[in-house]
């Protein structure tokens, strides 16, 4: 086991380092002038262009440029975001909450859904039921998830008026913030509807941002239940006679569970592609929106950041979900 | 002589009939998926569609129609038969808009598909043949590629490159290219231990024909799958990059940036936003349901399931 530990861990370094790569060349693999790009739209005078020259490092040798772009970076030094003229670490952690507690709600509708449908679909194979769902699934998983958004805002807010089109509560209430959690922070403020008016902003950007892991769960459940029924061991369940209850939810879907496991942790990646477009849309203010609006502002030194710190987050979640699964799964510890 | 012509003769015809039964029994798995067949049938009426759009459509793409401006549909309250699917904010008649937008949303789908399936099977061949450093090279900027959630990165291209439909699909074809990669890397270095391979390097097959002849040909499955898998992500990734402005430029009518345009008046006129995205979505469903019945069809490990 600490082979395979060691194992993963160094594939991840050549990794990390290909990351800070990607992030370190792309100010200077943009058109123009990096230092330009760096500083900002407006122009700069000759010698502010010589100062921040120096500042940013850019007269010295590129190698030496990017020891002390990581050297900084494993200090938590990102450099400074020129429109807002905070670090940028600061501004992602302020926002990540943001987009963790609407991933979380949009994993919680997409598990909750997606694993009851799919185990049913297996045992009930080939039914309306089965039938329905995995056409309901496939659907999902074709989904532009960017219009998915729009029209439930069209049905929901425009129609119905039951949801708020954007944001993350009501502008009515106003209280510190204490985990970053809206929904937590409005329990603990006390203040009457908060609570409320919280969930009720987070309903659709959490639908829409679940969809795409409910349809792949969904499906992945159903294929590991239907390889699994296929056992022998479920078969020898059976013959003894154990209830069909039992056998489904005894024998066959804690093996089953084993790729599902796997399949969610991969979500990670795609959770965050999503919450680029459905923060966009429901103009929430976490990682997707700040990333999307610093590309079209051109503060690229967020950019930059933000590349590297959601491909380490990335990174690590999957090698999290790597190492779980050669816990519980020995034949790929020892392959 | 002629007996040897007979004999050439009848190689050939058997490999052809060989090839011949191949296509029936694939077509026969195929057809039991009847989602295969329908999302088949939607895809060849779609390519259909965009090769005769200038003929099908009733009106010119980019025909501003101003005493005609935001038209609801025909069905609805105030529309007319002359704009079926009613008009945008420019009074452009939103039928023709689609049926030439298929177009691009098609060409983005088999440019991508063709760049990354070239660029990944050429990196995965030489990973998979060469192995040591240079398989661990190539494998970790395949790594480093997928760490990146795809949109971003494609996101981050674009902002390199320029926005623009091109731009986009080199973006996109760069970042669905490492899935090609893994699959042909995988599938080689099973190949290479089968017996068919040490016999045709015994008989003396140089590398490039035990890559591209004797090899490539046996891993094919997997990556036919893969690829109509890309084919429908292209098309998504395409639309949305167009939705956030980074992708086709107005006035082109492609679907996801007539979303864009579209998205000041979601609640003014609900057909505008409605139409452009049900036709990606039923584009990509019908390929996804093609892929489906492919992957029933190639991989009988996975039959059935």
């Amino acid at each position: 086991m600490l082979k395979f530990i060691a194992g993963r861990l160094g594939l991840i370094i050549p990794t990390f380092i290909g990351i800070t790569l990607v992030a370190f060349l792309f100010p200077r693999a943009l058109p123009g002038d990096p230092v330009l790009m760096l500083a900002g739209e407006r122009g700069v005078q000759p010698e502010r262009y010589q100062q921040l020259m120096v500042q940013f490092g850019f007269d010295r040798p590129i190698w030496e440029q990017y020891l002390v772009y990581v050297g900084n970076m494993l200090q938590g030094d990102f450099g400074v975001s020129f429109s807002t003229k905070r670090p940028v670490l600061d501004d992602f952690l302020n926002l990540f909450p943001a987009t963790l507690e609407l991933s979380i709600f949009a994993m919680i509708f997409a598990i909750a859904i997606g694993i009851p449908a799919g185990i049913l679909a297996a045992v009930k194979r080939g039914s309306v039921f089965d039938q329905a769902a995995m056409g309901v699934a496939l659907t999902g998983y074709s989904m532009p998830i960017f219009w998915w958004g729009l029209l439930l805002i069209i049905l929901f807010s425009g129609v119905l008026g039951w949801t708020p089109v954007s944001g993350r509560i009501s502008l009515m209430y106003f209280f510190p913030s204490v985990t970053g959690f809206m929904t937590i922070d409005a329990l603990l403020s006390g203040e009457p509807g908060a609570f409320k008016s919280a969930v009720s902003h987070l309903i659709l950007p959490t639908i829409v941002l679940g969809t795409i892991p409910l349809a792949v769960i969904a499906r992945q459940t159903r294929s590991a239940m239907l390889e699994v029924l296929a056992e022998d061991y479920v078969r020898t369940a059976r013959a003894k006679g154990m209830s069909p209850r039992r056998v489904i939810g005894l024998h066959a879907l804690r093996n089953a569970m084993i790729p599902v496991i796997t399949t969610i942790g991969l979500q990670v990646g795609v959770l965050f592609a999503g919450a680029i477009l459905t923060e966009s849309i429901f103009s929430w203010p976490g990682i997707g929106k700040w990333m999307i609006d610093s590309i079209s502002r051109r503060d690229y030194t967020v950019v930059q950041g933000g590349l590297v710190l959601i491909a380490g987050i990335v990174m690590l979640v999957n090698l999290v979900v790597d190492l779980l699964y050669g816990l519980i799964n020995p034949r790929i510890r020892h392959q | 002589m002629t007996d040897r012509l007979r004999a050439e003769a009848e190689v050939q015809l058997s490999s052809w009939s060989v090839r011949g039964k191949v296509l029936a029994e694939f077509w026969h798995y195929f057809a039991q998926n009847k989602g295969a067949v329908a999302g088949l049938v939607l895809f060849i009426a779609l390519v259909v569609m965009a090769l005769l759009a200038p003929a099908i459509a009733p009106h010119p793409p980019n025909h501003q129609y101003r005493d005609a401006l935001l038209t609801p549909p025909f069905w609805a309250d105030g529309g007319t038969t002359t704009f079926l699917l009613g008009t945008d904010a420019l009074g452009r008649d939103i039928l023709s808009r689609l049926i030439h937008g298929a177009r691009f949303s098609l060409f983005v789908g088999v440019v991508v598909v063709s760049i990354a399936v070239t660029g990944g099977v050429l990196i995965g061949l030489v990973a998979g043949f060469f192995r040591g450093w240079v398989d661990v090279f190539l494998m970790r900027i395949m790594d480093v590629i997928l760490s990146f959630p795809s949109l971003l990165l494609a996101l981050v291209l674009v902002a390199i490159l320029g926005p623009g439909l091109v731009n986009a699909m080199i973006a996109i074809a760069l970042v669905l290219q490492p899935h090609f990669a893994r699959l042909t890397r995988a599938a080689v270095i099973s190949e290479l231990r089968r017996e068919y391979v040490t016999s045709a390097r015994v008989v003396g097959a140089g590398r490039l024909r035990l890559m591209f002849k004797t090899v490539l040909p046996n891993c094919l499955a997997p990556l036919i799958v893969q690829a109509t898998l890309s084919f429908s992500n292209a098309i998504l990734d395409a639309a949305a990059l167009g939705f956030l402005g980074m992708g086709a430029q107005p006035p082109t009518p492609e679907w996801g940036t007539m979303l864009a345009e579209a998205r000041e008046f979601i609640l003014r006129a609900w057909w505008v936003v409605t139409f452009p995205g049900l036709a990606i979505l039923v584009t990509v469903l019908a390929i996804n349901l093609v892929g489906d019945g492919l992957r029933d069809a190639l991989d009988p490990k996975l039959k059935r399931s």
